[in-house]
């Protein structure tokens, strides 16, 4: 993301968005700048300020004479005046950047906006976590801390020395040179991202040795785990087996994302689709 | 939608925080999946929802691309649930948050009875959860606890501000302007219906809680953190 200099007025709203503080105002030219290396282009400036299109010599006029006599001026607080944001086209491997920080673009890997996973939110139609095993959702770099891709190798790395099973499809094992090892492509271990999410299943007996693991890993990065661990409920639709062992390990269980198991498989059968097709 | 999972809270701060989504699965339940997210959405709407969404054009309150220098003064601050509706044109999430469990039970008995055949997924306390689905007649079929946040939390802002920017879990509500809107709040500056107005439009998929955020901030008005 750029920030174009003519267009600038230096209000200084821009820097209370950026979710990661990567914008700033350069004193030696009075505008607002995007600190590269720590913006993840999540686009929370470009989509989530309202944009006017304003003069810039007559804001930056009106401006000067209201701090010379101290009167505060009082924008809104989420409007960029003179649409000074310009998203630059971004090239590999920065690409990476947006990829997971701008929720509103779908991963290639798997189609799916945000951080690209499905867990067990299909799990009524994927069949992904079955009885007797958990999901983990390791999340790394939430909330609005961020975290670098050499980060993530590190915490994969240690799950893969483990023999963890990794999700397929998740953005970040589609990026797996390795994935029996939990290896990341070299060439965006530099990348900075407001978060990605490692998913692993494994069966449910190994629930305290992945989460003593993930503490393990957590005190050698220098950023937020957010911990996410899924499973399948009984046929009372209770889960009698996970919880106990995160009650036990000395989680205070509060929020859930509850499947309530009304999906079905709705599309037609590839043969028939294609037979479909050839009769027109 | 892990964007729901990880709200900072406790359980009794989930009390009028109930997000019920839906979305389908690539090759398995796609195919027309537009019209039954948008009918999804229209029976959300009969319950009187604070905010509506999908994953791809944002929730009921959006920014404007080309903003009116009047608008300063008469800004529209109503949330636009038909626009999010018309809008909805890709196999995306949808979403429907509610401010008290009632409502959202409701839905979930007219989306059992309506058979989407989409995956629909309640994230609220888990208390909250098992009591939608008991009253919609519904066994939960899988569960995602979230275990909270770990690791270096000394880079975390205190907990008004995280109750807050938590509300969207992509992270595009920053920690920074929910505390400008904490502090203009106690300084009067802003109501905490405008303040919340300002948070909500960058939530890009429309599952930020303006009900809540306007709780949180009248508790933070007096607080001293």
């Amino acid at each position: 993301m750029k920030i174009n200099p003519d267009k600038c007025v230096a209000c200084g709203n821009c820097t209370y968005v950026c979710p990661v503080g990567a914008i700033y105002i350069d004193p030696a030219i009075h505008r607002a700048t995007v600190n590269r290396d720590e913006c993840v282009e999540c686009y929370a400036c470009f989509n989530g300020l309202s944009q006017e299109h304003l003069n810039p010599t007559l804001v930056r006029l009106m401006r000067k004479m209201f701090q010379a006599i101290r009167v505060r001026f009082d924008p809104e607080p989420d409007v960029c005046p003179t649409a000074a944001f310009e998203p630059e086209e971004l090239v590999w491997p920065r690409v990476v950047r947006r990829a997971f920080s701008d929720p509103r673009v779908p991963h290639e890997s798997t189609g799916i906006e945000g951080r690209g996973t499905e867990e067990v939110k299909t799990n009524d139609i994927t069949g992904r976590v079955n009885v007797g095993e958990v999901g983990f959702t390791i999340e790394l770099g939430r909330p609005g801390v961020g975290v670098w891709m050499r980060e993530i190798q590190q915490m994969c790395w240690r799950l893969g020395a483990a023999g963890v099973s990794f999700e397929s499809r998740n953005p970040i094992t589609s990026l797996m040179t390795d994935v029996g090892s939990g290896t990341l492509r070299e060439d965006i271990l530099g990348e900075k991202l407001m978060s990605a999410i490692v998913e692993i299943k494994v069966p449910v007996a190994r629930t305290e040795e992945i989460v003593r693991l993930v503490w393990e890993a957590e005190k050698e990065l220098d950023t937020v785990v957010a911990l996410g661990v899924g499973t399948r409920c009984g046929p009372d639709g209770e889960d009698h087996v996970l919880a106990p062992i995160l009650e036990r390990l000395g989680y205070k269980l509060e929020r859930a994302k509850t499947n309530t198991g009304l999906g079905r498989i709705t599309n037609r059968p590839a043969e028939a689709r294609s037979s479909e097709v050839v009769t027109r | 939608m892990t964007n729901t999972l990880h709200r900072y809270g406790d359980a009794a701060s989930f009390r009028d925080d109930f997000v019920v989504f839906a979305m389908c699965s690539r090759g398995k339940n796609d195919e027309n999946a537009v019209a039954r997210l948008r009918q999804f959405l229209e029976m959300a709407l009969q319950f009187g929802p604070v905010n509506l969404g999908d994953a791809r054009h944002g929730g009921a309150l959006r920014p404007s691309r080309s903003m009116s220098p009047l608008a300063h003064w008469r800004r529209n601050t109503k949330p636009d649930f038909r626009a999010v509706i018309e809008g909805l044109d890709t196999a995306t999430t949808a979403a429907a948050v509610f401010d008290n469990r009632p409502a959202a039970e409701d839905l979930m008995k007219a989306v059992r009875a309506a058979d989407l055949g989409l995956s629909v997924n309640i994230s609220t306390s888990i208390d909250g959860a098992e009591q939608c689905c008991d009253a919609a007649g519904l066994c939960r079929h899988s569960v995602g606890y979230s275990l909270g946040f770990e690791g270096k939390t000394g880079r975390l802002p205190n907990e008004d501000v995280l109750m807050l920017s938590t509300m969207c879990g992509h992270g595009m509500v920053s920690s920074s302007l929910a505390k400008k809107m904490i502090d203009w709040v106690k300084e009067g500056r802003r109501t905490p219906e405008q303040a919340v107005t300002y948070l909500a439009r960058f939530c890009s998929c429309g599952v930020f809680n303006p009900s809540r955020a306007v709780r949180i901030l009248e508790d933070a008005r007096k607080r001293t953190r």
